[in-house]
Parts: C-alpha cells; structure tokens; sequence
C-alpha cells in the first residue's frame, strides 16, 4: 500500500531551498507507490509549483495568501492545518530548518503523534519506515520509526540527496487558507546571511578557531570561502572570543553541518566540537600544534600557520580554477 | 511575574559516548544542566530580578536529575517540580504531555525553555507544550523584554534576526548568545538546600501513563564508524598546498 506524503516546500529569496528537494527524495523512498503532495507558501507559491513536479511532487498545493509571505508560527500553523485537513496524509516531512523547528513540533502536538526530528537518512524496512537520527550532535547515532499515528519526521539539509529532476506532470491547486488572530507580529526582519552561502546548506564550511585570533582574521576565511562558493563558520572558543557571531559556531552547542568539504583553521578539535563536524565527508585540518586532535578526524591535514597556509590556498586554488 | 523554567539534565558535552547492550552508558558519565536550559534559567532569575515574582523549575527525569535542579535553585530560583515516575519516561510527545499535566493548574505568565537539548537534540518540547498550554511561542531568542504584557524577542534564524512581539502569556526558547550564564554562590548552593522541591509521579498528577506512551520507538543504537587515519602533509609549505589542492581535486573530489 502506498503512502499520501505531505511535504513542506521552503523558499528563501524568491528561490526553493535544496532541502526541499532533499525532503521529496526522502518522500519517495517511503511513498512507495503513494502521492506525494508539496506546499508552496505566499505571494510567490505558484513560482515553485514546476520544480516541484520535477523534484517528484505529483500535487502541490499553493497556499498565495500573502500573510504567508513572512513566517510566523500561528499562520503557517493555522495553514499546514487546514491543507492536513484536506489532503489527510499518512506522512509528512518538513525541512528540519528554521521554519520547520518551529512549526514541527507544534503540528505534532496538535495531532496527537511523534514526530522524529532532525533525520538523516529513511529507508524503507518491511514497508515500515526507518528514520537515522544523530543523538548528541553525532557521537552516536539512532534508528527510529512511528509505531502508531502519522509518520512524521524533520530532515536535515545536506544528508538526502536530492534526485535528478525529470520532466513531469504536475497538478496545482490553489488553496485558500483562513488566518486569524495571529499571536506574534514581525517587527523586523535583520538579513545577516543574505546573499552569503547558507552555513547549514554550504557544500563547504572554512571554520576558524582561537587559532585566528581576531575578527580580522575571520576576514581571511571568509575570502577562502568565496572562493570555494562556501560558508565560514566557528568553534565556541573563537565565538566567546568575540571573533564572530554565534549564530556561526558549530559543534554540540551550535550547528551541526555535514558539508562536503570542511576546512578547520586554527581549530584544536574539542570532542564538542567535532560532534558538530565530524560527518563531513572530507575534512581537512589546518594547524599550527601537530598534537592536535583535529587532526585525528582529518583526512588531510596541514602543520602550519593558518596565515601562511590560507594565502597560498587561495593563490593555488584560483590557479586550479583557471586551469 | 511566574516565570516557568523547563530543565532537563544532560550528559557534559565534553563526554565520550559508550554503548553498552544496545543502550547509551551512564557509567561515570558527569551530567549537567542541558546548555540551553541553563540560559533558560539564567534569563529567569534576571527577569525576576527586575520585575519581581518566582521562577519555578520543572523537570521530567530520574534521582539524578534532582542534582541539576539544585545547581538551578543554586544560581537563584525559588521552587522545583521533579516528575520522577519511570511510567511516565519517553519520548517528546510523552514528556511535553507530562510537562502540560504539571502546569496546567498553575499560575504562569512566561515559560522558558531550551532551545533543543544536547543529548537527543529534538528541539521538540517548547513548541509541543505551547500548543499544549494553547499559548504563543517564539523560539531561538537571542534577547528578551518584558514590559508589563508585552513581551519583545529577537531570534536567531539561521543567522537572520527577528524581531518578534507577543504578549503574556508566553513560552519562548533560549538561544546561545541571550546570556551568560552565572556560577551558584556560595551563599546561594546553602540556600538552595532549604529551597521546596516537589515531587510528583502519575498518580499525583492524575496521569494514565498508558494515554502518553510515546508514538516512536527506538530500533537501534550505534556509533559512527571510525574513520582511517588522515593523510598529513609534509615538505615545504607552498609544495604542501599545492599537494592539498592536487588531492581535493582528484582523490576526494570536493574542488
């Protein structure tokens, strides 16, 4: 029997995040047969419908009411309620991002059901679905299912890949929603990110550490990172140094990233930090002190000044770039 | 102002994960206070401070998880709940109902919560106990004020600010950089020794545990595989370089 999967389509600056995509090829692993229905939010909903057939959606609900153009938990609650209401899915997968750790929990709790956050990987068992989960920042790992009740989980960026798009057939519907007393109001929104590479989606993270030794410093990295099209990111020594914000420390407390390239510069490699790095599929260390520990998760590693190492990368990367 | 303060205790962050038949291993593991539940409890003493009321703490944990609740009446809250009743351990749909059932009699202006704890990192108990409770949230913030009703947050989404405002009441989630948490005081830790700490199972509560059995279930604990010892480069630093640029490009095939 094939399962109805409802899946959360996330845009950000009139553009799909790849999780989106990420999160349809998640919903046909367990669909198995069944309809895979997307929804697009705001003024733009119907911009994403195309891609959204291509990436695998069969239905996708445009919800265009433009109070939906900014998130608040109460609309995008009230709304997502409204389409379960309709579509009565069996399934559903949000993008385990801002939005969808917001919102997630909230539904399920509406429901009545488990919800399993932050996955890594769903396969089918038996017709059953089993979802991965990393459990304290990825120092372990575990396997998890729904016994009763919907199928529901969040998906990390960066972990499914997302499938080829193929051509297809897709049916809109427009799907008026109706929104009422709004608890939160936005005052403002402050875009620190924008037109940066999103740290928690980046295929490659330069991350610095007490190592760098100045917000200046940070600057460097930061030039590496353009060059590779990624984003910087931090451990917490360097943060409570007031070398860059928080919002771009990775580890146990912080983000947890999965890129496929992650340069640690001046990073000694605490086992809380690395709980935040260490399923990078290459990782490469970047280290004054030999005895550093990050060095026993890299798989390649330089002993050296990051300020002698990151400016010969950077010359020898465009060289690589031209050529 | 009755400031509510969810707390559970975690194991330290700096802990080596050990399995032991098929389930994590407590032996000689320090615990502390989840890291964002402590920021929760810092910002409640300061709000206190400044408005007046009581900050009450409630976890749902085993003896142990008394420890942490101490250390918090230690840094300055006035009251504990401890749910401590096995029937009643499970997962987040079972502890956010358990957490629902303890406050809904009570008095509460403002809940503050971690934002996610650092064990299983779900994130999921502040949003499912505001739709429990029927109250606003706003999660991950980074700043707080409270001025008579209204209630102005900045978070932190995924680097962006916003600027959030709601009124009371209110549950909210703490976020890394909303304070700095304070060391318990000599004067404080004696102090918390006389502090109440209610404990409460199912039947205090009223609570089938058969209605919150928890929908999921694990199937399998494991570590990551280990990984092979890295290559580290050696010879001059520019030769260096250009060897890391040769590797990434055709052996790992990430530039």
């Amino acid at each position: 029997m094939g399962k109805n999967i409802l899946v959360i389509a996330e845009a950000r600056e009139g553009s799909l995040r790849n999780v989106t995509m990420e999160a349809l090829a998640a919903a046909k692993r367990i669909a198995n047969g069944g309809e895979i229905v997307a929804v697009s939010f705001g003024s733009q909903a119907a911009n994403y419908v195309e891609t959204l057939g291509n990436y695998g959606a069969n239905k996708v609900y445009t919800l265009s009411n433009p109070q939906l153009d900014t998130y608040t938990t109460d609309a995008y609650f009230q709304a997502i309620m409204q389409v379960i209401d309709t579509v009565k899915p069996e399934a559903m997968i949000f993008p385990h991002t801002g939005i969808g750790k917001d919102l997630a929990p909230r539904i399920a709790a509406r429901l009545g059901i488990g919800l399993v956050s932050d996955v890594i990987n769903v396969e089918l068992k038996d017709g059953e679905a089993i979802f991965t989960q990393p459990i304290y920042a990825g120092k372990a790992f575990q396997k998890k299912k729904v016994n009763e009740g919907i199928i529901f989980a969040t998906l990390r960026p960066n972990n499914i890949p997302a499938d080829q798009p193929i051509s297809s057939s897709v049916e809109a519907v427009d799907f008026t929603v109706d929104l009422k007393d709004i608890r939160t109001i936005v005052k403002e929104v402050v875009r620190k990110t924008s037109g940066r590479v999103d740290l928690s989606e980046a295929k490659v993270v330069v991350s610095g550490g007490r190592g760098v030794k100045s917000a200046d410093g940070f600057n460097l990295l930061q030039d590496l990172a353009d060059i590779l099209g990624g984003a910087v990111g931090a451990s917490r020594g360097a943060c409570d140094a007031e070398y860059c914000d928080y919002s771009l420390q990775i580890g146990q407390t912080g983000k947890v990233v999965t890129p496929d390239l992650y340069i640690a510069a001046g990073i000694s490699g605490a086992i809380q930090h690395l709980a935040g790095m260490s399923s990078s599929k290459v990782i490469v260390a970047i280290n004054k002190d030999p005895e550093a520990p990050i060095f026993q998760v890299a798989d390649y590693g330089i002993v050296g000044d990051l300020f002698d190492v990151i400016p010969l990368l950077m010359e020898e990367l465009k060289k690589s770039v031209v050529s | 102002m009755n400031i509510i303060v969810c707390l559970k205790q975690t194991f330290d962050t700096e802990e080596k994960i050990v399995i032991e038949n098929g389930a994590i291993s407590e032996d000689g593991v320090e615990f502390i206070i989840n890291p964002y539940d402590e920021y929760a409890v810092e910002e409640a003493i300061k709000l206190r401070d400044e408005v007046g009321g009581e900050v009450t703490l409630v976890t749902v944990g085993p003896d142990r998880a008394e420890t942490a609740l101490r250390t918090a009446l230690a840094m300055g809250a006035d009251r504990a709940v401890i749910v401590n009743d096995e029937e009643l351990f499970g997962d987040q749909f079972t502890t956010a109902k358990v957490l629902a059932t303890v406050l809904k009699d009570r008095e509460y202006d403002l809940i503050i919560a971690g934002n996610m704890a650092v064990d299983n990192g779900s994130g999921q108990i502040g949003p499912r106990l505001a739709e429990e409770l029927n109250i606003p949230q706003v999660t991950t913030i980074t700043k707080i004020d409270v001025d008579g009703n209204k209630v102005t947050c900045e978070r932190d989404v995924e680097g962006d600010l916003e600027i959030i405002e709601t009124t009371l009441p209110v549950l909210v989630t703490a976020q890394q950089g909303l304070n700095e948490p304070r060391y318990p005081s000599l004067p404080g830790i004696m102090k918390a020794k006389k502090k109440p700490m209610e404990r409460l199972d199912a039947s205090d509560l009223n609570l089938d545990p058969a209605a919150v059995q928890s929908p999921t279930v694990v199937e399998e604990i494991y570590l990551p595989a280990k990984k092979d010892a890295g290559k580290i480069l050696s010879g001059d630093l520019a030769d260096q370089v250009k060897e890391l640029v040769q590797l990434l490009h055709n052996e790992a095939k990430v530039v």
